[in-house]
């Protein structure tokens, strides 16, 4: 208590305008900026995975499994950042034994628990079910044993039994999709379905969310794939990077599209709340939103890409392009979250007033909590590759 | 005539005799299907220890901003009843001063809830009009904040009272989010969800909510909204009303009288 | 049926065990944490409405007090605080109704609490009696002239400054800082001991207005003066000019 009171005593003369009392405290910290940006990348990722089952893009193949593993290891970490913050993470457990079924967020137990079990472990177990088989019959050790359990000690590799697995790769993956969708729209809709909140409250919320995970889940399986291959001493595959670049760009040049008609739609209607927000963008905002989020995650990469793919370009450009634009998307996305998150709780809803985020840096809510929370799923995705390599080259024949 | 009236109480009686008659003789049958933890569910009128029947009552509280003088007692009796921490972070009540002057400028402020007083500084610009308006939780008919709750930890009771199981609270604070009147916080020692509860506890023993009972002016009136003896319908009758963010459709249950287009 | 199960790929049957393993896991998991008492009246714990009702109370009410100090109840519900809880003063006093010896409730003294209510601060309405404590009577505690529990005026104001002292202020930098407030409110003294039963007067017509200021009266010339038959005849001249200081626009 002590150490919240002198967190917010100085914040206090830090106030622009009026804001009601009770909102000093800024509720939502780095943790729940975190929280919508680790599932859009598990969706996102999910998406591009699904390309090469549904809609056969044979180009991304070396990924697919790579793209399965990343979302896996980021679903596995995204409710993380969530208990953290809460007054009383041991109570968690309630929510999928009482869910208030009125409540937006009463629901995200079995979306996750849907998503993570029905769609995630199901796809990945399929897919590797026979070369979990296969290796677990050349080892030995506790590496066998592992993937014995992993497999749940099925041995049938007839070619009636890989068909099924193939055929149901692809119906988990159809239904992956709209799960996808599900999961990270529905993201979204907790915060776009709050109406005390002008800045929240819209109906584009869900699919301006849902356009930006895909983003950044391709960006992100991109940087990884640049990243691992080199250190595996393998070749990158230029036709593979140059299909992952194309697609970043058709879904960043949608997703600009739904942030501009957001945009334009708040400003034309000119509601009650306009001057606070509009305000709000060109002070409180004005680095995180339109140098950041705006400027360097979305423009300059689109316009990068635009030009490698007009001026054909030699392949190690290509690569250096690639590399900074997916990491520009990145640190882009993750300012969208933060502008949506923090933005919204920094003007009061008096409408008359600006309050400020001062970041902690210790504790389960602070800074260093969510530093380690985003490593964490390079850490198991680590661990994964391990257990479950998705290496072309171990796969067997 | 009055023998009239004796037949027909005697045919009530005998009726509400068989009633009861029926009603034990289901009981047990019921029960046993139902599971005795229904009980209550299937007898909906349910009492507190002290005989306090929630179905019995609506509440509710009007605020008559021409008699509010901005002293802010209302706010220490509300810090004092229910044990809110006195920094002033943490409000279930608070009054906020309106300065509107001819140029247009519009001035809100409310120093530490309105406890320190508002200190008066002049300007040379001239006031147009000004007032004081204490705020409350509103106590919705469709309250956002029950809306979002995720695991039912707070609640509208059956006598319109908007309560926080505070055991049952997990701390996510997405209620405070929903709250359009910021009328919400999170308590810095338990870290479960705060807010006003119309003084619960003193409501139910027939005592006024500890801010109504303080007001000197009368600004604030506290009463049965179903009941048309009540001071509370009275007011709603004599004046004209307003409430807070109409537009969200939240219904609140505290009325204003006198509401000025600047207050949100 | 045998035959059924033995056509099921055999993933699947491993699958279906570990699905059910979950599901019973949840269901028995479900039953034995939810609550005996959630859902009972609404999607909450029922026992929650009685721990709410269990908090304790600190204000004890005013017709507790009543009980014991009926004489000073009287006094006070006979003046001006008749509205006035005991508490609003003497602060939570429960205690003091359960243990009268151990707690005393407190007394405000000094020139501190009364002008929370009092000082004047030009957001309060109008009529409600305020002081600037800076110049009323400086450094003498308000009790020793007000008594709190029936809080007359020790005498009763001269001026109707005393009072009024936001109109008085404008008219004293006017150029009606000359004409005296019972040129135009005429003021029975009773106004003076009950305000508000006993109102002072208010002019309602043009022609009062018109004594000084029309073209035909016979005032000082530096007056100024209008025709009264065309100036604006529709309306009535404080709907445009405040008497109290009529330079102000």
């Amino acid at each position: 208590m002590e150490e919240l009171i002198q967190h917010l005593t100085p914040i206090l003369k830090e106030i622009w305008g009026y804001i009601f009392p009770n909102e000093i405290e800024l509720h939502w910290g780095i943790l729940i900026v975190l929280y919508p940006y680790l599932t859009g990348l598990v969706a996102g990722a999910f998406i591009l995975a699904s390309l090469v089952k549904v809609f056969n893009v044979k180009e991304l193949q070396p990924t697919y499994r790579l793209a399965m593993l990343t979302a896996m290891s980021f679903l596995i970490v995204a409710p993380l950042p969530l208990l953290a913050h809460l007054g009383h993470p041991e109570k968690a457990y309630e929510i999928l034994i009482t869910p208030n079924s009125a409540s937006a967020m009463a629901m995200f137990g079995f979306v996750y628990a849907w998503y993570l079990m029905a769609v995630l472990c199901l796809e990945i177990w399929f897919e590797y079910r026979r070369d979990i088989i296969l290796w677990s019959q050349k080892e030995t050790g506790i590496k066998k044993w592992i993937h014995k359990i992993v497999s749940l000690f099925s041995k049938d590799i007839s070619e009636k039994a890989i068909h099924f697995d193939k055929k149901w790769v692809k119906i988990i993956t159809i239904i992956g999709i709209p799960s996808a969708f599900l999961l990270h729209g529905y993201v979204g809709f907790i915060f776009g379905s709050v109406k005390a909140n002008p800045w929240w409250s819209s109906v584009l919320m869900p699919i301006v969310f849902l356009f930006s995970a895909i983003v950044s889940g391709i960006a992100m399986v991109l940087v990884l794939y640049m990243i691992i291959t080199p250190i595996r001493g393998k070749q990158l595959d230029i036709l593979c990077l140059d299909k992952l670049a194309s697609y970043l760009f058709y879904v960043m040049i949608i997703d600009f599209s739904l942030e501009a008609l957001d945009f334009v739609q708040r400003v034309y209607e000119s509601e009650e709340s306009i001057k606070i927000l509009a305000y709000l963008v060109s002070n409180k905002l004005f680095i995180s939103l339109v140098v950041i989020q705006l400027f360097m995650g979305m423009l300059i990469p689109l316009t990068m890409i635009a030009l490698i793919k007009i001026f054909k370009s030699p392949p190690d450009l290509k690569k250096m392009v690639y590399f900074i634009s997916a990491i520009l998307v990145q640190v882009g996305i993750f300012s969208t979250r933060w502008n949506i998150v923090i933005g919204g709780q920094l003007f009061s809803k008096s409408f008359r007033g600006l309050t400020v985020y001062k970041i902690t840096f210790f504790g389960l809510e602070g800074f260093f909590s969510a530093v380690v929370i985003f490593c964490l799923p390079f850490i198991i995705l680590y661990i994964l590759t391990k257990i479950l390599p998705p290496w072309e080259e171990v796969r067997n024949p | 005539m009055e023998n009239n009236i004796s037949q027909t109480d005697k045919k009530v009686e005998r009726r509400s005799f068989l009633k009861k008659l029926a009603i034990l003789a289901l009981a047990p049958i019921a029960f046993g299907f139902l599971g005795s933890t229904d009980k209550l569910k299937t007898i909906k009128k349910w009492m507190l220890e002290n005989g306090y029947v929630p179905n019995n009552h609506k509440w509710g509280m009007g605020i008559d901003i021409n008699k509010c003088i901005g002293c802010g007692r209302c706010a220490v009796a509300c810090k004092n009843e229910n044990n809110v921490p006195q920094e002033p972070f943490f409000f279930r009540t608070w009054v906020e001063r309106y300065r509107i002057y001819e140029d247009g400028d519009i001035q809100v402020d409310s120093p530490n809830g309105s406890i320190d007083g508002f200190e008066n500084w002049r300007t040379n610009k001239k006031m147009l009009r000004s007032f004081f308006v204490p705020k409350i939780c509103n106590h919705c008919e469709n309250p956002p904040c029950v809306q979002v709750c995720p695991v039912g930890a707070t609640f509208k009771g059956e006598d319109g009272v908007v309560l926080v199981d505070s055991d049952y609270c997990v701390g996510c604070r997405y209620c405070i989010q929903a709250c359009p009147y910021g009328a919400r916080f999170l308590h810095p020692e338990t870290h479960t969800a705060e807010k006003c509860t119309f003084c619960y506890h003193r409501i139910v023993q027939d005592k006024l909510p500890a801010c109504v009972e303080v007001c000197p002016t009368q600004a604030r009136v506290f009463g049965e909204l179903n009941k048309k003896a009540s001071p509370l319908v009275r007011f709603l009758r004599m004046n004209k009303i307003g409430v807070l963010k109409p537009s969200l459709n939240t219904e609140p249950k505290v009325y204003y009288a006198n509401l000025d287009m600047e207050v949100k | 049926m045998k035959k059924f199960l033995q056509k099921i790929p055999e993933q699947v049957k491993r699958l279906s065990i570990l699905l059910v393993v979950v599901v019973i896991v949840f269901i028995i998991a479900t039953s034995l944490l939810t609550p005996k008492d959630f859902g009972l009246i609404g999607h909450f714990r029922a026992s929650s409405v009685q721990n709410n009702a269990n908090k304790k109370m600190q204000y004890a009410g005013q017709e507790t007090c009543s009980d014991c100090h009926e004489d000073m109840w009287k006094t006070k519900n006979a003046g001006y605080h008749k509205n006035l809880s005991c508490e609003v003063c003497h602060g939570p006093s429960l205690n003091h109704v359960n243990e009268p010896d151990q707690f005393k409730p407190v007394k405000p003294k000094g020139r501190t609490f009364c002008p929370v209510c009092h000082e004047y601060n030009p957001s309060r309405p109008t009529g409600f009696p305020q002081i600037v404590t800076a110049s009323h009577n400086p450094r003498k505690i308000c009790i020793t002239c007000h008594n709190p529990h029936n809080p007359t005026p020790p005498q009763t104001p001269k001026d109707c400054s005393a009072c009024h002292a936001e109109i008085s202020n404008a008219k004293s930098v006017s150029s009606h800082m000359d004409i005296p407030c019972t040129k135009c409110h005429k003021t029975s003294a009773k106004h003076r001991l009950s305000p508000r039963e006993f109102l002072p007067t208010k002019p309602t017509q043009r022609e009062f207005c018109g004594q000084c200021h029309s073209k035909e009266a016979k005032s000082d010339e530096s007056i100024p003066r209008i025709n009264m038959t065309t100036h604006e005849p529709r309306y009535v001249c404080w709907q445009c000019h405040y008497p109290h200081l009529p330079e102000a626009q």
